[in-house]
C-alpha cells in the first residue's frame, strides 16, 4: 500500500483511527459532552478528509476499495447524515441513558460501516462494511434498553440482519464459484454483456434479496416498522438515511459495473420490486397514526421511487439517484429531528402517537413548521428538494421510456400526499388544550435543524450546484 | 423585473401581514389589502399604457433568467393581454377577499393572511410563467395554502373537503409533469433542443403519436381544475367548506387558471391533437352545461348552489376553448372574467348571509330582502347575470360561446343552450329561497355596512360594464387568441 493509496482512503481511515482513540478516550473516563465533540470532530475531519483524496481519485486501493468521485460523493453525504444526527442526539441521550459516551463511538462504527460499503468494489468489503454497519445499528438501536419497543427492535433487527448475512455470503460463494472473482469489475468482465450464467444470476438474485432488507424493500420490508419506532428518534434518522444511502451507492455501482439494467431477468425483477414496494410503502402509511411508523412505510416507498432511475440510463438515472438521496437525507434527519426535540423523556417510546400533534403549531410554531415543511418535500411540493428530487428521477425514468414505473410512481405520489397532508392538517388544525411541554433549550439539536431546513428550501429553488455535483461524479 | 414585482408583492405583504398580525391583527389586514391594492394599480396602469400603443400584438412585458441551464429551465415570465386581464382580475379578487375576511377571520389572522398571499402569488405565477418547469412550479404552490386555506378556516367538514380538493388537483397534476417531461424529451429528440421554454416549445409543435398522449396529460389536469364533468366532484366540497374568501378565490381564480392553461399550454402546444380531441372535450362542455345547471337547481345549501353554477358555466369555458374559432374563444375568456366577478359576489353574498344568521340552509333563509334591502337587490342583480341576463357581462360571453360553436358544431351549441333554460330556473329559485319569499324565521338583521357595500358595489359596476362594453377586454386578448391560431395554421387541421 502505497502513501497514495493511505491518502485516497483518507476519509475512511480518519474515522478508523479516530473511533480507536475515542474508545480508549472513553475508557479513561472522558465526559459525555467532550465524546460528543470528539465525535464531531471526527466527522468533520473524515469530510474534510474527503477534498484531500480527491486529488488521488479515482484509484483502486488494495482491489477492495474503489475511490473516484462517485463514492466520495456517497461517502461525503453519510458523512454529513451522522455529523447531523450527533448534533441531535446529545440532548436527547443525556435525558434518557445513563451513560451515553459508546453511543458516539457506535455512530463512528456505523460511519465506517457505510463507507466502507459505498465505496467497496469487491463483495468481501461490502460484507465486512455491511456487517460492521450492522453490529453498530444493534447497539444503537437498543441503546435505550430500558423501553422496551427499544430492545424489540434491536433484536428483531439482530435477527433478520444475521439471516440477511447468511444469504449474502451465500450469494457470494456462488458468485465466486462460478467466476473466480468477487471483484464486481472483472465479474462483469468476464461474460459477454447480458449474457450471465444461471448460477451467477442466483448469487446476484442472493444479493439482491440483501439489498431488499437492507433498503426494506418489498417484500423484505416488515421488520422496518417495528425498528423504526422501536429505535431512538436520532437512531431512526441515522437508518433511514445513512444504512440506507450508503447500501444503495453499492447497489447503484453493481448495477452500472455489470450493466445489470440490460439483462432482463434483473430490469424485471427490480422493476416489479419498485412498483410493490412503492404501492405497499404507500398503501400501509395510510393507515398509519403512529408518526414514526409512518415515516417507516414512506421510506419503504421512497427507496421504491429510487429503484426506478435504477433501471434508466446509467448516466441520468445515477445522478439522479445521488441528487434524490441528498434531498432525502436532509428531509428525512430533519422530520426526526423535530421528533427528537419534541420528545420528552417518558416511560414509552418517543413523541410518535399522531394524536400528540394535534396542534401543534400553536405549541411550537417554529417545530411545526419545519415538520410540515418536511412532510411537503416528501410528498414533493415545490419549493423543496423533494420537489426537484421527483422531477429528476421521473425525468430520468421517462428519459429511458419506463413508462410504466413512472405511472405507477405518480399515482403513488398522488396517494402519499394524502397521508403526509392529514398529518399536516392535525398539527395545524384543532387546536389543543393548554398542555404546554416545555422542551429542552439545547442549541445543537436545532443548529441541525437549522441546516437542514435551509438545505430543504435552497435545493428546492436553485438546485443548479447539486446538480452540477452529482453529474461531475460520474464522469 | 415588473413582473416578477407582480408575483413577490402579495408575498411579501403576507409576510409582513404575518409578522403584524402577532401585534395587530387591524395593522396585518391593512397590509394586506394594501399590497393587493399595489399589484392592481401596477396592473391597471400597464393595461392602460398598453392600451394607449392600441394593443400591439407583443408581449407587454417579459423577463428571462436561466434558472436550471442543465434541464433548460429558466425563469422565464412573459405578460401577453390575456395574462394581463387574469392578473388584474386576481389583483381584483385579491382585495375582495382580503375584505371578506375581515369579520369572518378572527383566529389566527396573521397565518390565514399569510395563506392567501401565497396563493395569491401562486396564481400570478401561473398567469405570467413562460416556462413550462415554472409553470408546474406555480401551479403546485398554489395548492398548499389553498389547503390550509380550506383545511384550518374552513367550515364543519373542512378537512376531508381539503384532501378531498387537494388529491384532485395533485394527482392530476402529477399527470401534467409526466406530460411536461415527456414533451421535453420529444421535442428534444425531435430538434435537438432540450427546453422547457415555451416560445420554443410552440415554435415546433409536436405531433405524431406522443402528441395526442401528452395532450391528455395536460388536458387531465386542466379538466380537473376548470372543472369539466366528470371532474367536478372535488369542487362544490371545497367550495362549500371553504371560508368566503377561499370560496371567492376558489371560484374566481383558480378555476380559470384550468381555463387559462388549456388556452396557452393545451392548444397551442398540440394544434393537432387537440382538434382530433375537440368533439371529445365539446360533449363534456355541453354534458357540463346541462348536468352542473340541473345539479344546481336541486341544491339546498345556498352555497352548495352557487358552486354547482360554477360547473355549468365552466362547461361554457370548455365549449369556447374547444370550438376553435376565434368567435367562441373571445366568448370564452369574456366568460372566465364575467364569472370571476359574478360567482366572486355571490359568494360574497353567501359569506355576508351567513354572517349574519348563521346558516345557509335554503329552508331557514327567505325574506331577506325585508330586512337587509341591500342583499337582496345584489343577490337579484348576480343572480341574473348568472343565468345569463343580456346587459350583464355573462351574456355576452355564453353568447359568443353559443354563436361560435354553431359554426362548427350546430348540434352542441342546440343543446347548450339549454342550459340557459335550467339557469333561469335555478338562479330564480336562489332568489326566491333567500331574498324573496316569506321571513319564515322572522330575519331582523344588520344592514350592510359601508366595506360590504363598496365590495358588491364594485363588482356590480364591472358586470354591468362587460356586459354592455366588453369591448376592450377583446382588444386586450385578441394577441394571445391569434397565437392559437397560428400554432393552429402550422398544422393546418384545426377546424
Amino acid at each position: 500500500m502505497t502513501n497514495a493509496d493511505l491518502l485516497a482512503i483518507l476519509p475512511i481511515a480518519a474515522i478508523g483511527v479516530l473511533s480507536v482513540a475515542l474508545m480508549i478516550l472513553i475508557a479513561f473516563g472522558m465526559k459525555s459532552r467532550f465524546v460528543m465533540l470528539f465525535a464531531l470532530a471526527s466527522l468533520a475531519v473524515s469530510f474534510a478528509g474527503i477534498f484531500l483524496a480527491k486529488s488521488y481519485a479515482p484509484r483502486t486501493v488494495g482491489a477492495f476499495l474503489r475511490i473516484d468521485a462517485f463514492s466520495l460523493y456517497f461517502i461525503g453525504l453519510v458523512t454529513i447524515g451522522a455529523f447531523l444526527v450527533v448534533l441531535l442526539s446529545y440532548r436527547y441521550l443525556e435525558m434518557r441513558a445513563s451513560r451515553t459516551s459508546e453511543f458516539y463511538l457506535l455512530v463512528l462504527f456505523a460511519v465506517l460501516g457505510m463507507q466502507t460499503v459505498a465505496s467497496s468494489i469487491h463483495l468481501i468489503s461490502f460484507f465486512l462494511g455491511v456487517e460492521v454497519l450492522s453490529l453498530s445499528l444493534y447497539g444503537l438501536i437498543g441503546y435505550t434498553l430500558g423501553d422496551k419497543h427499544s430492545l424489540e427492535g434491536a433484536i428483531k433487527y439482530f435477527v433478520l440482519a444475521a439471516a440477511s448475512s447468511a444469504f449474502l455470503l451465500f450469494g457470494i460463494a456462488l458468485v465466486y464459484a462460478e467466476n473466480g472473482t468477487m471483484n464486481l469489475e472483472k465479474l462483469f468482465m468476464l461474460p459477454a454483456n447480458g449474457s450471465i450464467s444461471i448460477i451467477t444470476l442466483f448469487g446476484i438474485a442472493l444479493i439482491i434479496v440483501v439489498f431488499g432488507f437492507k433498503l426494506a424493500l418489498a417484500p423484505f420490508h416488515t421488520w422496518s416498522p417495528d425498528v423504526y419506532q422501536g429505535s431512538p428518534a436520532p437512531v431512526t434518522a441515522l437508518i433511514a438515511s445513512g444504512s440506507k444511502g450508503a447500501v444503495l451507492a453499492f447497489f447503484l455501482r453493481m448495477m452500472m459495473t455489470g450493466n445489470l439494467a440490460h439483462n432482463k431477468t434483473v430490469f424485471l425483477t427490480i422493476a416489479i420490486i419498485s412498483a410493490a414496494t412503492m404501492t405497499v410503502g404507500n398503501l400501509l402509511a395510510l393507515f398509519q397514526r403512529n408518526v414514526k411508523r409512518l415515516l417507516a412505510y414512506s421510506s419503504i416507498a421512497h427507496l421504491g421511487y429510487l429503484l426506478i432511475p435504477l433501471l434508466a440510463d446509467g448516466l441520468f438515472g445515477a445522478s439522479s439517484i445521488a441528487f434524490y438521496l441528498a434531498g432525502y437525507f436532509v428531509t428525512i434527519i430533519a422530520a426526526f429531528g423535530v421528533i427528537t426535540i419534541l420528545s420528552t423523556p417518558r416511560t414509552e417510546g418517543d413523541m410518535d402517537d399522531s394524536r400528540e400533534y394535534k396542534g401543534l403549531a400553536l405549541r411550537h410554531p417554529l417545530l411545526a413548521a419545519i415538520f410540515a415543511l418536511c412532510l411537503v418535500s416528501l410528498t414533493g411540493i415545490p419549493p423543496t428538494v423533494g420537489f426537484l428530487a421527483k422531477f429528476y428521477i421521473f425525468s430520468a425514468a421517462i428519459h429511458s421510456g419506463l413508462w410504466v414505473l413512472v405511472i405507477i410512481g405518480i399515482i403513488n405520489s398522488g396517494i402519499s400526499a394524502f397521508y403526509y397532508l392529514r398529518l399536516v392538517v392535525t398539527m395545524y388544525g384543532s387546536p389543543v388544550g393548554d398542555e404546554q411541554s416545555a422542551l429542552q433549550k439545547d442549541l445543537f439539536p436545532y443548529i441541525a435543524l437549522g441546516i437542514c431546513t435551509l438545505l430543504i428550501l435552497f435545493l428546492g429553488v436553485y438546485p443548479t450546484p447539486l446538480i452540477r455535483l452529482v453529474e461531475s461524479i460520474l464522469h | 423585473m415588473i413582473l416578477t414585482w407582480i408575483i413577490a408583492i402579495p408575498a411579501i405583504g403576507g409576510v409582513l401581514a404575518w409578522i403584524a398580525a402577532q401585534r395587530n391583527v387591524r395593522a396585518a389586514r391593512w397590509i394586506a389589502l394594501a399590497a393587493c391594492f399595489f399589484d392592481l394599480v401596477i396592473s391597471v396602469s400597464l393595461w392602460i399604457s398598453h392600451r394607449s400603443l392600441g394593443f400591439p400584438g407583443t408581449l407587454i412585458r417579459e423577463q428571462i433568467v436561466p434558472w436550471v441551464p442543465r434541464f433548460g429551465v429558466s425563469y422565464h415570465l412573459a405578460m401577453d393581454g390575456l395574462s394581463l386581464l387574469l392578473v388584474i382580475l386576481t389583483a381584483l379578487l385579491g382585495i375582495m377577499a382580503v375584505a371578506s375576511s375581515w369579520k369572518e377571520i378572527t383566529e389566527r389572522v396573521g397565518g390565514f393572511l399569510l395563506s392567501l398571499m401565497l396563493l395569491l402569488s401562486g396564481i400570478l405565477g401561473v398567469f405570467l410563467a413562460y416556462d413550462l418547469f415554472l409553470f408546474y412550479f406555480f401551479w403546485e404552490l398554489m395548492l398548499i395554502p389553498m389547503y390550509f386555506v380550506i383545511g384550518i378556516w374552513g367550515h364543519e367538514n373542512r378537512v376531508q373537503a381539503a384532501i378531498k380538493f387537494f388529491l384532485f388537483t395533485f394527482i392530476s397534476g402529477l399527470f401534467m409533469l409526466v406530460a411536461i417531461i415527456g414533451l421535453y424529451f420529444v421535442h428534444g429528440r425531435a430538434t435537438g433542443v432540450y427546453t422547457f421554454d415555451y416560445p420554443t416549445l410552440l415554435a415546433s409543435p409536436v405531433t405524431g403519436r406522443y402528441a395526442s398522449w401528452l395532450m391528455l396529460g395536460f388536458f387531465i389536469a386542466f379538466a380537473v381544475k376548470l372543472p369539466s364533468f366528470p371532474f367536478h366532484t372535488w369542487l362544490p366540497d371545497a367550495h362549500t367548506e371553504a371560508p368566503t374568501a377561499g370560496s371567492v378565490i376558489l371560484a374566481g381564480l383558480m378555476l380559470k387558471t384550468g381555463a387559462y392553461g388549456l388556452i396557452r399550454f393545451a392548444l397551442p402546444l398540440f394544434p393537432g391533437a387537440s382538434a382530433a380531441f375537440a368533439p371529445i372535450a365539446l360533449v363534456l362542455g355541453v354534458a357540463g352545461i346541462i348536468y352542473g345547471a340541473v345539479l344546481t337547481s336541486a341544491q339546498r345549501d345556498f352555497k352548495r348552489m352557487v358552486a354547482y353554477t360554477s360547473v355549468s358555466h365552466m362547461g361554457f369555458v370548455l365549449l369556447g376553448i374547444y370550438a376553435g374559432n376565434e368567435l367562441a374563444l373571445q366568448g370564452a375568456v369574456l366568460e372566465i372574467i364575467s364569472h370571476g366577478i359574478s360567482t366572486g359576489a355571490l359568494f360574497l353574498l353567501v359569506g355576508m348571509v351567513q354572517e349574519r344568521t348563521g346558516t345557509r340552509d335554503l329552508k331557514h333563509l327567505g325574506g331577506l330582502w325585508a330586512t337587509v334591502p341591500r342583499i337582496g337587490g345584489f343577490t337579484l342583480l348576480f343572480a341574473l347575470a348568472a343565468l345569463g341576463l343580456p346587459g350583464l357581462g355573462n351574456f355576452a360571453g355564453e353568447f359568443l360561446v353559443l354563436l361560435g360553436t354553431f359554426q362548427v358544431n350546430p348540434a352542441a351549441s342546440a343543446v347548450a343552450s339549454l342550459g340557459f333554460i335550467f339557469s333561469v330556473i335555478y338562479a330564480l329559485r336562489l332568489v326566491q329561497k333567500t331574498v324573496l319569499g316569506p321571513n319564515k324565521e322572522n330575519w331582523s338583521l344588520p344592514k350592510l355596512s359601508i366595506r360590504e357595500t363598496t365590495m358588491l358595489g364594485i363588482l356590480a359596476a364591472l358586470i354591468i360594464w362587460l356586459g354592455l362594453y366588453p369591448q376592450p377586454i377583446f382588444d386586450t386578448a385578441r394577441a394571445s387568441q391569434s397565437v392559437i391560431r397560428q400554432s393552429a395554421s402550422k398544422v393546418g387541421d384545426l377546424p
